[in-house]
């Protein structure tokens, strides 16, 4: 396996109690595969520990990037939560630390 | 034909760095504009507990301060104007302390003009509209009696309106942040308010801007390949009559405008990107070009728009009681099972004494606290410190100021390699709830007037 920051970069922010995170494709046959590959359920399974509900995926072909957005995963969010990473500022680096499939490493640069 | 209209920030948030505005002015003195942005979500709340001490609070002080760094530009010519949201809930009382450095500096011809109508805490309060919160449906009553502020994200029409009068600074009160790039481009562009693919560019420009030196690969996941970490430009929008903007940044300063961190910054905190929701216009990021046009330019084009929603968004917020978070440091064998036995322990005595938290938290950092459950690259047993935060929750006060009394004890009664409890007790914390919601634009009036 690898990790998913080897073929992606991203992004992560709040908005109340959720937040988003945008991932960025390094090269277009990385897109090709977070289009198929990173769905948005597999996104969910991966933030369950941190409550977070049911997960929408928005793709943004123009910037070779997807959308995720991660509802109630802050835990009460920006004033209320008592986490150390009240506002997602983690989220990105999180996801890009998700185990991918090592024959990605293998796609055209 | 227009020329383009050169847009800085120079502030994305309340505690951003004071002399950023002057730097700016310095490094580009034809700059035609600086927006600074003070207001987070809950930014208004804080401003309404200062204003409850200190009738003359309850905007960001800090602006003044960044007034006052900007008098020797305006001594010696400097005619670029400024638009901010510093004004809080008193963009007069904002606008009168710079009115006195203003004149106190011989500089009384720059006109203040401040824009109001953004507070609608009365018409949550009063009327039987339900005011939905837009996360949870929960209606208004359940919080009606705690809302402490309610503020409606206003466009940028009469930040236009004012600077077409002469305006050289606009202070607002809420603003939907990006409508504090998008005035200065209805006042120089005389662009009509149904001009929405062009009012759909200057808004991506202001929300790429809005958040400063992010867009200048501050907060970037690539962040330690920047040249000059020490000193990131602050960003400036060129944007064209189109609608198209060239990202860009002063010479001589750190960070990067790149393809990625335009990317990045493009989509910060968005939801559905085909629907980008302002007061001006919903924007579609969908269409979007962005290329790197030369060192340190990106051009970020094809913004397409369509008429804003028929509500503006409310951010209210309310009263919901009080935290505290304490940490201590905790090193040796077996350190984070000790960090954790040490936090159980901590609350377990005060659970013993009667006080009742309706929350409490636990965390040991440097384990993947922040994730937790996620993404953790080593077992606990391999770490030889970490950092103990315990953190409470509670309707009352009480109880929270009575944990941060009980934080430092764990040094001499917990195990030992307890250290970093030398910056005294915490803080008790108000919560605010953050309660979203929409209200029929009929009943907001935005206005804007001169201050004298």
């Amino acid at each position: 396996m690898i990790p998913l920051r080897d073929i992606a970069f991203a992004r992560s922010g709040d908005k109340g109690n959720s937040a988003n995170v945008a991932v960025f494709a390094r090269t277009p046959a990385a897109y090709v595969w977070l289009r198929e590959n990173l769905t948005a359920a597999r996104v969910e399974e991966y933030f369950r520990p941190l409550g977070v509900g049911v997960v929408t995926r928005y793709d943004v072909p123009n910037l070779a990037a997807l959308n995720f957005i991660l509802p109630h995963v802050l835990a009460g969010g920006g004033s209320r939560s008592l986490r150390i990473d009240a506002q997602g500022k983690t989220l990105g680096m999180a996801l890009l630390e998700m185990p991918i499939e090592a024959s990605v490493a293998a796609l055209p640069k | 034909m227009h020329r383009p209209l050169k847009v800085a920030n120079a502030c994305a948030f309340w505690g951003d760095q004071p002399e950023a505005a002057a730097r700016l002015v310095a490094a580009e003195p034809t700059l035609d504009f600086l927006t600074l942005d003070y207001l987070a979500e809950v930014s208004l709340s804080i401003m309404a507990i200062q204003r409850a001490k200190d009738p003359t609070a309850g905007y960001a002080r800090d602006f003044v301060d960044v007034l006052r760094s900007l008098v020797p530009f305006y001594q010696a010519g400097g005619e670029t104007r400024i638009v901010t949201n510093a004004g809080g809930l008193a963009p007069a009382v904002c606008a009168t302390a710079c009115r006195e450095i203003l004149r106190a500096a011989k500089l009384s011809h720059l006109k203040i003009a401040v824009v109001t109508g953004d507070d609608v805490l009365s018409a949550l309060k009063e009327t039987s509209a339900a005011f939905a919160n837009l996360e949870t449906a929960a209606p208004r009553s359940s919080i009606s009696d705690r809302l402490v502020t309610a503020s409606a994200y206003l466009g940028a029409g009469p930040i236009a309106d004012a600077l077409r009068a002469g305006a050289d600074i606009v202070i607002t009160g809420r603003v939907a942040d990006p409508s504090l790039t998008v005035g200065p481009c209805l006042a120089h562009f005389g662009w009509q308010t149904a001009d929405f693919d062009r009012i759909a560019g200057a808004t991506v420009a202001g929300h790429l801007i809005e958040c400063g030196t992010q867009v200048c690969g501050g907060f970037s996941t690539d962040w330690l390949d920047l040249p000059l970490p020490q000193d990131i430009g602050f960003p400036i929008a060129e944007i064209s009559v189109d609608g198209s903007c060239v990202i860009t940044k002063p010479a001589f300063t750190g960070g990067a405008v790149t393809v990625p961190t335009v990317k990045e910054q493009l989509l910060y905190e968005i939801g559905d990107p085909g629907n980008y929701l302002s007061p001006d216009a919903t924007v579609s990021f969908l269409t979007l070009q962005v290329e790197a046009t030369g060192e340190n330019r990106v051009r970020i084009s094809g913004a397409t728009g369509r008429a804003p929603p028929p509500s503006y968004k409310v951010s209210a917020t309310y009263r919901d009681g009080f935290k505290a978070h304490g940490q201590l440091t905790i090193f040796g064998n077996d350190a984070v099972k000790k960090a954790r036995h040490a936090g159980v322990a901590l609350l377990t005595r005060l659970r013993d004494a009667g006080c009742v938290y309706r929350e409490t938290l636990v965390e040991c950092l440097g384990t993947g606290a922040s994730v937790r459950g996620i993404a953790s690259r080593v077992s606990d047993t391999h770490l030889v410190e970490t950092v103990l935060r315990v953190s409470v929750a509670a309707d009352t006060k009480d109880p929270v100021e009575r944990f941060t009394k009980e934080i430092a004890p764990v040094v001499t009664a917990g195990p030992q390699g307890v250290t970093g409890y030398a910056t005294g007790r915490p803080k008790v914390l108000p919560i605010f709830g953050y309660w979203p919601c929409l209200i029929d634009r009929e009943q907001v009036k935005p206005v804007w007037r001169f201050i004298a």
